[in-house]
């Protein structure tokens, strides 16, 4: 997969399709990968890198990388390519300069799933028939590869590329994943248990700003936790619960935007499932409003930022938060 | 520094037995700002407003909070009162201490504690309230009626006589509604058409009113004095241009068994059809339903008699755009499904029928031409029941709550009608109590008891059963003879209640005009706004407000009919200056307030902004036209970045009334 990926790279930077190529790049460890942007062959043969810990998505660094001059080649997994239709709907990125390869999604893995099992001193990590090779300074240990799939792979919702203009691998579909089944557990908790869940989950947060920083709906030009005159920016930060509403103003921002990529509970370095708010968001206005999935296309209209004269009425809305 | 001055009304007692009033104007005294704080026992009074205008000037204040009533009542007037001392009327605040404090709390105590917290909210907005300059926009002089009933019809003849054009869009192929199908109306009981359809044939004549029929709204853009209306002219299959009314078409189609809606489906009419001889405008129309031509492509023996060659098996629907000044909403009512009341044997027996299809079994337009006759055998009735508040008044879920208003005239009417006509037949009228609070209404119900010895007893009807006989079993209570009986009637008459069209909620979702349970329109104030819907432009005729007979909805019609032509002789109005406007610097031209505009105020353009490093960028940002934004707001709360900001009501006023109510 990596080497044709790097040759199909190369054949279009020598026809000039494409002057940039937006992938992956191996960072101190084997398993730490990060979004690089690569300019020439060489950098590709050198550095470019994609195997079961490339779960970064690359779509939000387009933003940036289509206000640049030329076209830019991009390699979006199937859970990418819905971030990319949502970005493109909102005019945050130049579908014009973006020459997109679908490549197959995971599962990816999660290396702190790994760690878990005290496996430590990790030099490489082989998947042999759906058996974990892992290589450490003190030997070779194993463990089964589904134990060590990521969180958001191991809900994904679809395998189906929604925006490519070329495929590598075959093209997946749709999949009845079984994702709200923790929102329902939340949702039949009484409103004392979810509090304390979410207050032991929230307040372990550091303010790191990694979710608000990885997440494709977060793109604006000055985010409100960053604007002296929001009113927001010295709140969210002045007591404990203020901190947490952090997390909720921003789940509110995205709502109806969020494509359920993960990438917040992904990169949150106190694990705190943050994908659950959007999820909630997600399950409501399927619920409300009928079965819409963010950036499945760029023409649809939002079911919040439309309205039909069968919108269901508010106070159905409303009655449903009273217990 | 801002000098602001803190006003506390009394309003006699409304506020100030449940408020210390003294005791909030002396507490928001303190607050940071506020240079003076008083209380006075009538603020909107002319002195209430002078203590305003000359503590203006004495103390030089640059904003003032007014502690009164809601903003919906006197807010303009402070304003003006500002504006007359010199200060800027956008710089006046209301802290709504009566609809939101003082008349709904008990304990004075925890009463005076919350207004002392919404003066202070309104306080911390005042500070940052800026001067505001309304403009102005014109007023398209044309009216829409909607509905084309005796409500409709009425206002669409005085704005005409007014000298504005008007446009009555009516659902049906002719107007007249449900007064066209009444055969006397109390308590004159002179002939409902022979007062109707004059007025038909002044609105087809009248150069001024354009008659949509068989016609409907499909969309409302715009605001008060700019309306854009989309009118979906249903397809007829008939040329209108062409059609003289002439009627051979029908006389010749070969479908002849469609149920008539007019006779309440008590007979039959052709495929191709005039409702009745007297419509307006009198052109035919095909039912698709049931046109062999239009289901099977086999027929057309219409087309082929019409001489003027007006049909047309091509039409389709047609949507024409046309802007209006003012709405009129008269989409008037229906009698309901009483398919729940299975205890009258409504759906068992013919000889069940509504009271609507007893106006229609005695007009001479009607199946019987005129001769009241047993729908099922066609003989002469002898004993006739009538059943009052059938889903009237009722709690139970299967009818409406509310009093339907017209029944007890209309049943009264009927049994005098009949006694007249046919006095061999006996008349039972089963009432819960008789209500007839009109003019020359008790005397017209006294006559049909003292009169024509029509029975009223006072009571429910439990139970009709169809008899083997041909007869119905009626089993009822006399409450006041304490008595169970059994009528051996040949026909019973339910006073249906009744209830709002059903176009009326889709229709009010697209006019943004507020409806009550029942899918009446709400009038803008129960008792001195009856005829204006809360939404400036928007004005409510008939029975889409409230069940009503004919004199009321006419005097309704007519009153806002006053409203609209109000409205119409206005060159042009002052506009809202609380509008929208967005961040330049903040916005990412994601296009989500674009997509909630109402009014398609906001447009994007590419402009260049200044980078660090002496580069430029060109970037997609949104700009709001000031003319055709009306200030909602919705475009501030979809804002992901918070770019979109409201004159008046921006993001940072409400934080801080928020702020300072959580203080």
């Amino acid at each position: 997969m990596q080497e044709a990926m790097i040759k199909r790279a190369e054949e279009l930077f020598s026809n000039g399709t494409v002057n940039r190529v937006l992938g992956w790049k191996s960072g101190e460890f084997a398993y730490d990968h990060t979004p690089a942007v690569f300019t020439s062959a060489e950098e590709l043969e050198r550095d470019f890198v994609c195997d079961d810990f490339t779960s970064a998505n690359l779509s939000k660094y387009l933003v940036k990388e289509t206000k640049k001059d030329g076209r830019i080649l991009a390699f979006l997994k199937p859970c990418d390519t819905y971030s990319f239709n949502q970005l493109v709907k909102e005019h945050r990125v130049d579908r014009e300069k973006v020459y997109v390869i679908g490549i197959p999604g995971g599962p990816k893995l999660d290396i702190e799933k790994i760690k878990a099992k005290g496996i430590t001193g990790i030099l490489n990590v082989k998947n042999e028939n759906y058996t974990l090779k892992i290589e450490t300074i003190y030997g070779t240990s194993e463990m089964p590869f589904f134990e060590a799939v990521s969180g958001k792979c191991a809900s994904c919702k679809s395998k189906k590329h929604v925006v490519y203009d070329e495929l590598i691998g075959e093209d997946g579909d749709v999949l009845e994943s079984d994702r709200f089944a923790m929102i329902e557990k939340l949702e039949n908790m009484t409103a004392q248990e979810r509090y304390d869940f979410w207050r032991g989950e929230l307040s372990k947060c550091i303010r790191c700003n990694a979710c608000r920083n990885v997440c494709p709906a977060c793109t604006c030009e000055k985010c409100v936790f960053d604007n002296p005159d929001s009113g927001l920016e010295n709140k969210a930060a002045a007591d404990s619960f203020e901190e947490n509403m952090f997390h909720i103003i921003r789940a509110f921002h995205v709502a109806g935007r969020c494509t359920d990529c993960g990438e917040c509970s992904r990169v949150c370095p106190q694990n705190i499932p943050l994908h659950l708010l959007n999820r909630k968001f997600i399950k409501d206005i399927n619920s409300l409003y009928g079965t819409y999935q963010a950036g499945e296309n760029t023409t649809d209209k939002a079911p919040l930022n439309d309205y039909k004269l069968d919108d269901c009425e508010a106070s159905v809305v409303h009655e449903r938060g009273v217990e | 520094m801002q000098r602001i001055g803190v006003f506390v009304c009394h309003c006699g007692t409304n506020i100030a037995a449940t408020v210390d009033v003294k005791a909030v104007a002396e507490a928001l005294g303190y607050e940071a700002g506020v240079v003076i704080s008083q209380d006075y026992q009538y603020m909107c009074s002319e002195s209430g407003q002078n203590l305003i205008k000359d503590a203006i000037k004495e103390h030089s204040l640059t904003s003032v909070v007014v502690c009164s009533c809601s903003p919906r009542m006197h807010e303009n007037t402070f304003r003006k009162a500002a504006a007359a001392a010199g200060l800027n009327p956008y710089l006046v605040e209301i802290a709504n201490i009566r609809e939101q404090c003082s008349w709904i709390h008990k304990d004075i105590a925890s009463a005076t504690e919350k207004a002392v917290i919404l003066g202070r909210a309104a306080i911390a907005k005042v500070h940052l309230n800026a001067p505001l300059t309304a403009g102005e926009s014109p007023v398209v002089k044309r009216a829409l009626v909607i509905g084309g009933g005796i409500a409709g019809i009425q206002t669409a003849l005085d704005i005409a006589e007014a000298g504005f054009d008007v446009d009555i869009v009516e659902k049906e192929p002719t107007i007249g509604g449900k007064m066209a199908q009444i055969d006397k109306t109390f308590p004159t009981l002179d002939c409902a058409a022979c007062i109707l359809t004059p007025k038909m044939v002044e609105c087809a004549q009248n150069e001024r009113i354009h008659i949509h029929s068989y016609s409907e709204i499909t969309d409302v853009k715009g605001f008060v004095g700019n309306f854009t209306v989309t009118v979906k002219k249903k397809a007829r299959f008939v040329d209108e241009t062409k059609c003289t009314g002439c009627g051979l078409c029908m006389e010749k189609c070969p479908m002849k068994k469609v149920p008539n809606e007019f006779n309440m489906g008590l007979d039959n009419r052709t495929a191709v059809y005039i409702p009745f001889a007297q419509a307006v405008p009198k052109v035919a129309a095909i039912d698709p339903n049931y046109c062999l031509m239009l289901k099977n492509g086999k027929c057309g023996v219409c087309s082929k008699v019409c001489s003027v060659g007006a049909i047309d098996y091509k039409q389709t629907d047609k949507y024409i755009e046309e802007k209006y000044g003012a709405i009129v909403v008269a989409t008037g009512f229906n009698p309901i499904k009483i398919d729940k009341y299975e205890e009258f044997a409504y759906s068992q027996s013919p000889d069940v029928v509504t009271s609507l299809e007893l106006e229609r079994l005695m007009n001479a337009a009607g199946p019987n031409g005129g001769t009241l006759l047993r729908p099922s055998d066609k003989k002469h009735p002898h004993t006739i029941v009538f059943v009052q508040c059938v889903g009237s008044r009722c709690d139970d879920g299967k009818g409406k709550p509310y009093c339907s208003k017209i029944c007890c005239m209309y049943t009264a009417k009927h049994a005098m009608l009949i006694r007249e006509k046919y006095p061999d037949t006996e008349v039972y009228v089963f009432y819960i109590d008789v209500r007839t609070p009109g003019k020359n209404f008790d005397e017209f119900y006294r006559r049909a008891v003292e009169q024509y010895g029509v029975h009223y007893i006072k009571g429910m009807v439990g139970k009709v059963t169809p008899v083997s006989d041909g007869s119905l079993d009626v089993q009822a209570s006399d409450l006041l003879a304490n008595e169970q009986l059994h009528i051996k009637a040949d026909m019973v008459v339910l006073a249906a209640a009744i209830e709002p069209d059903k176009s009326a909620r889709p229709l009010a979702t697209m006019l943004t005009t507020q409806m009550d349970t029942n899918d009446f329109f709400t009038e803008a104030h129960p008792k001195l706004r009856p005829v204006e819907s809360a939404t400036a432009g928007i004005f409510l005729s008939g029975a889409c407000q409230g069940p009503k007979d004919i004199p009321e909805t006419v005097a309704q019609a007519s009153a806002a009919a006053a409203k609209a032509i109000g409205l119409l002789c206005r060159n042009s109005i002052t506009c809202n200056p609380c509008i929208a406007h967005s961040d330049e610097l903040m916005c990412n031209g994601c296009s989500s307030c674009e997509k909630v505009c109402p009014y398609g105020a906001i447009t994007y353009i590419d402009k260049e902004f200044r980078m660090p490093d002496r580069t430029t960028r060109i970037r997609r940002v949104a700009s709001v036209n000031p003319a055709v934004c009306q200030g909602c707001g919705a475009c501030t709360v979809a804002c992901p970045s918070g770019a979109m900001d409201l004159n008046g009501f921006s993001n940072s006023q409400i934080m801080a009334e928020v702020d300072a109510i959580c203080k």
